[in-house]
C-alpha cells in the first residue's frame, strides 16, 4: 500500500510540469512591478535581514500571551520567592532549579522582565504604525496640494513645513506634548505631528516631477477632473519615495517615543513600553543593569528591523541607486 | 555668490517669523495659568491678578505677540518667572555647556565617521566594509538615552580603578573649579561685552584652554568623553554611510578611470580626485546631523546630569516657565535656521552648479 502511494504521488506533481514551464515564461515576460520589487528586494542582504528582524517581532506580539509565562503587570509579591530587581535565573546557564526562573530577572516593582519586554512588542509595533499612517495621510494632502495646485498654496504650506523643520524634533515633539499633556496617545500625535514635513516634502516633489509627464497631460486632455489625476494618476506613481520614507519613519518614530517615554512624558507606567520601562529604572543601572540593558536591545532591533527593510526597499524600488549598485559591481 | 546668499536670507526671513509665532503659541497653549503654576496652588485671586497685569498676560493675544516681537528684535528676551532672573543670563550660563558638548560629539562623528566610511569605499565588500556598515545599521538603531547609561555603566562601573574609569555626571570633579575669564584678567566689563566674555568663560574647554589651566582642561574633557561618544554615535554612523555610498559612486565614474589609466597611484586618485566630490552630500549630512545633536543634547544632559540647555528646556516645560522656554526654543530654532544656511551655503560654495542655476 505504501509504495502505491508513493508511486502514485509524483504521478500529479510531473503531470502539470509542461505547465509548470509555460508559467515560468508567463511571469517572466511581462513581470508586474511587484514581483519585480520582490526579486530586487530578496537579493538584498539588508532587507532580508530587515524582515527576519521584523517577522520575528510580529510573531512575539502576536503570540505575546503564549510567549511570556506572566501577564505584563502581574505583581509577584507573595507568588514565587522572588525581591524586587533579582537578577535573571535561568536553569539552563546554572542557576538552581529550585529557584523560579525568569529569563531578564525582575523590575523594581517584582514583575517578570521577560513577560513586559515581550508584551513590549505589541506596544512599539502599534506606536510605530499609528504615528506614521498619521503623519502619512496629512503629509500626502498636504504635499500632493502644494506640488499639485503650485503658487501660494505651495508657498504657505511649505514655509509651515519649513516652520516645523526648523525645530529639532524630540524638542519639538516635547513642547506639544507638555501643551496636550503627557501620556501614550498625546506622544503619538506629537511625533505624527513632527513627522508630517518629511512626508509632504517627498510627496510635493514626486508629484512636482510626475505632474509634468505626457501621461498627465494626455488625462488632462480625455477631460479628467483635478481630482481624479491627483488621486489616481500622479499619487499611485508617487508612492515609491513614500514608502522607503514610510519605512524608516517607523524606525525614527519608535526611538522619539521611547525618547518621550523615557523622559516620563510618552507612556505612563503600568503600560510595557520599552523606553518607560528603562526610564523607571534609569537610576538602578549601576545596581540592576540588566533593567536597562533589556528593554534597550529590544528597542535597538526594533529599530535596527525597520532601518534594514527601509533601506533594502530603498534599493530596490529605485531605480537611479539600483543602477550605480550594478555599476561598481 | 552674493546674489545666492541674499536670495537664501530672505527666503529664510518667512521662517523666522513662523518660528516667533509658534515659540509665542506654543508658551500660550500650554494649560493651567502661569500665576499658580509659578507662585503656587494656594496663590490667593488678588496676588494673582496682579501677577497677571504685571506679566501683560491680561492683553489680547495679537497684542501680546506684537510686544513680544517688539521685545525680542531688542534683544530682551525677558525675565525668567521661575529664577525670577533675566533669560539671557540663563542663556550665557547654559548655552556654552551644550555648544560645547555638540561640537565635541560633531568633532567625533566627523573624525572618526569620514575615514570609517572611506576605508568602506575602497575595501568595498571586504570584511572591514561589512563590519563597518553592520556597526553603522546598529549605530543608527540604538537610543541615545540608552547608550549613555550603558557607557555610565561600563566606563564608571565596571572598569573602576582602572585608568579607563571616566566620571558619569557633571562638567567637572567637584571640589574642582573654573573662575570666570573677568576674574582671571582682572576685566571691567559691562553690558554686551561682559556677556560675551561670561559666554565664553562657561566654555569650560575654551577657557581652560586659553588660560593654560591644564588641571581643568583634562577634568573638563574627562567629563566630556562619555556624553560626547552617546551623542556622536547616530550622526557618526550616518556620516560613515553617506561617505561609504557617496564614495562609491564617484569612484565609478569615468574622470576616475582617466585618472587610473594615467598610471596614478590609487591613494592620490580616492583622497585627490574622489574625495572632494564625495564630500557634497556629506557636508548635507553634517548639517542635517546637529539638528538631531540638540534633540539628543536634551537626553545625554538628563542622563549624565549636565546643566545644559535640552535640562533647562524641559524643566521649563514641565514647571511652565513661559519665557524661559519661549527664549530657549527661539534660539535653539534660529540656531537651527542658520547652520541649515550655512549648509546651504557651503553647498553651493562646493558645487558651482547649485549657485550657477
Amino acid at each position: 500500500m505504501a509504495t502505491a502511494d508513493s508511486t502514485a504521488s509524483p504521478a500529479p506533481a510531473g503531470a502539470p510540469s509542461p505547465l509548470a514551464g509555460a508559467e515560468g515564461l508567463r511571469t517572466a515576460a511581462p513581470s508586474t512591478p511587484l514581483y519585480d520589487t520582490w526579486r530586487r528586494l530578496r537579493r538584498r542582504r539588508s532587507a532580508i535581514y530587515g524582515m527576519a528582524i521584523l517577522g520575528a517581532l510580529i510573531l512575539v506580539a502576536l503570540f505575546a500571551p503564549v510567549i511570556a509565562p506572566y501577564a505584563p503587570n502581574t505583581v509577584l509579591i507573595g507568588v514565587e520567592p522572588v525581591r524586587p530587581r533579582d537578577n535573571p535565573c535561568i536553569h539552563l546557564l546554572g542557576c538552581p532549579a529550585d529557584q523560579p526562573q525568569h529569563l531578564l530577572g525582575i523590575d523594581g516593582n517584582v514583575r517578570d522582565l521577560f513577560s513586559r519586554v515581550v508584551y513590549g512588542a505589541q506596544v512599539s509595533l502599534f506606536i510605530g504604525i499609528s504615528t506614521v499612517s498619521f503623519a502619512i495621510v496629512i503629509g500626502v494632502l498636504l504635499g500632493a496640494l502644494a506640488g499639485y495646485a503650485g503658487g501660494w498654496a505651495d508657498n504657505v504650506i511649505m514655509r509651515l513645513m519649513d516652520v516645523l523643520l526648523a525645530f529639532p524634533a524630540l524638542l519639538l515633539a516635547i513642547a506639544i506634548v507638555s501643551v496636550l499633556g503627557p501620556g501614550l496617545r498625546n506622544a503619538l500625535i506629537a511625533i505624527g505631528i513632527v513627522s508630517i514635513p518629511a512626508y509632504a516634502r517627498v510627496v510635493r516633489a514626486s508629484v512636482l516631477s510626475i505632474k509634468e509627464q505626457d501621461f498627465i497631460a494626455a488625462s488632462r486632455a480625455l477631460g479628467a477632473s483635478p481630482w481624479h489625476i491627483l488621486f489616481l494618476r500622479v499619487l499611485p506613481n508617487a508612492l515609491t519615495p513614500l514608502i522607503v520614507q514610510g519605512t524608516l519613519g517607523i524606525a525614527s518614530a519608535i526611538l522619539d517615543a521611547a525618547a518621550l517615554s523615557f523622559l516620563g512624558l510618552g507612556a505612563q507606567p503600568p503600560t510595557p513600553e520599552w523606553g518607560s520601562m528603562l526610564g523607571q529604572e534609569r537610576n538602578q543601572v549601576f545596581t540592576a543593569p540588566h533593567l536597562v540593558f533589556f528593554p534597550g536591545v529590544a528597542i535597538m532591533l526594533t529599530v535596527l528591523g525597520f532601518n534594514l527593510l527601509g533601506d533594502g526597499l530603498r534599493d530596490a524600488l529605485d531605480p537611479r541607486l539600483a543602477q550605480v549598485g550594478i555599476k561598481i559591481r | 555668490m552674493h546674489r545666492y546668499i541674499f536670495q537664501r536670507l530672505l527666503l529664510a526671513l518667512p521662517v523666522l517669523v513662523g518660528i516667533l509665532f509658534v515659540t509665542f503659541a506654543l508658551a500660550r497653549l500650554i494649560p493651567s495659568d502661569p500665576c499658580r503654576a509659578v507662585l503656587g496652588e494656594r496663590a490667593t485671586d488678588a496676588i494673582c491678578d496682579d501677577f497677571i497685569r504685571r506679566h501683560g498676560l491680561d492683553k489680547p493675544i495679537p497684542v501680546q505677540f506684537a510686544v513680544y516681537m517688539g521685545e525680542v528684535l531688542q534683544g530682551n528676551l525677558g525675565n525668567s518667572i521661575r529664577f525670577n532672573r533675566p533669560v539671557m543670563d540663563l542663556l550665557i550660563e547654559r548655552l556654552p555647556m551644550t555648544m560645547e558638548l555638540s561640537l565635541a560629539a560633531l568633532t567625533i562623528a566627523i573624525v572618526v565617521g569620514v575615514p570609517l566610511g572611506i576605508i568602506s569605499a575602497v575595501r568595498h565588500n571586504t570584511t572591514v566594509d561589512v563590519v563597518t556598515m553592520v556597526g553603522a545599521n546598529i549605530g543608527v538603531s540604538m537610543p541615545v538615552f540608552w547608550l549613555g547609561l550603558m557607557l555610565a555603566y561600563v566606563f564608571a562601573l565596571l572598569l573602576r580603578d582602572t585608568p579607563l574609569q571616566l566620571p558619569p555626571s557633571g562638567r567637572l570633579t567637584s571640589g574642582i573649579s573654573l573662575p570666570p575669564l573677568t576674574t582671571t584678567w582682572h576685566l571691567e566689563l559691562s553690558g554686551a561685552a561682559l556677556n560675551v566674555v561670561d559666554f565664553l568663560s562657561n566654555l569650560y574647554v575654551f577657557n581652560a584652554l586659553i588660560t593654560g589651566n591644564w588641571r581643568v582642561l583634562i577634568d573638563a574633557l574627562r567629563h566630556l568623553i562619555l556624553p560626547a561618544v552617546a551623542l556622536a554615535t547616530i550622526p557618526l554612523a550616518l556620516i560613515a554611510r553617506i561617505t561609504r555610498s557617496s564614495l562609491l559612486e564617484v569612484l565609478s565614474l569615468d574622470y576616475i578611470r582617466t585618472a587610473r589609466a594615467k598610471g596614478l597611484r590609487e591613494w592620490p586618485v580616492v583622497m585627490k580626485h574622489a574625495l572632494r566630490n564625495a564630500l557634497l552630500p556629506v557636508v548635507t549630512v553634517v548639517g542635517l546631523s546637529l539638528g538631531g545633536l540638540l534633540s539628543g543634547a536634551v537626553l545625554t544632559e538628563t542622563i549624565f546630569s549636565l546643566p545644559g540647555v535640552g535640562r533647562i528646556l524641559y524643566d521649563s516645560i514641565t514647571a511652565r516657565d513661559y519665557t524661559v522656554v519661549q527664549a530657549f526654543t527661539l534660539v535653539i530654532a534660529i540656531g537651527f535656521v542658520g547652520i541649515n544656511l550655512l549648509t546651504d551655503l557651503s553647498y553651493a560654495y562646493l558645487d558651482p552648479r547649485i549657485r550657477l542655476s
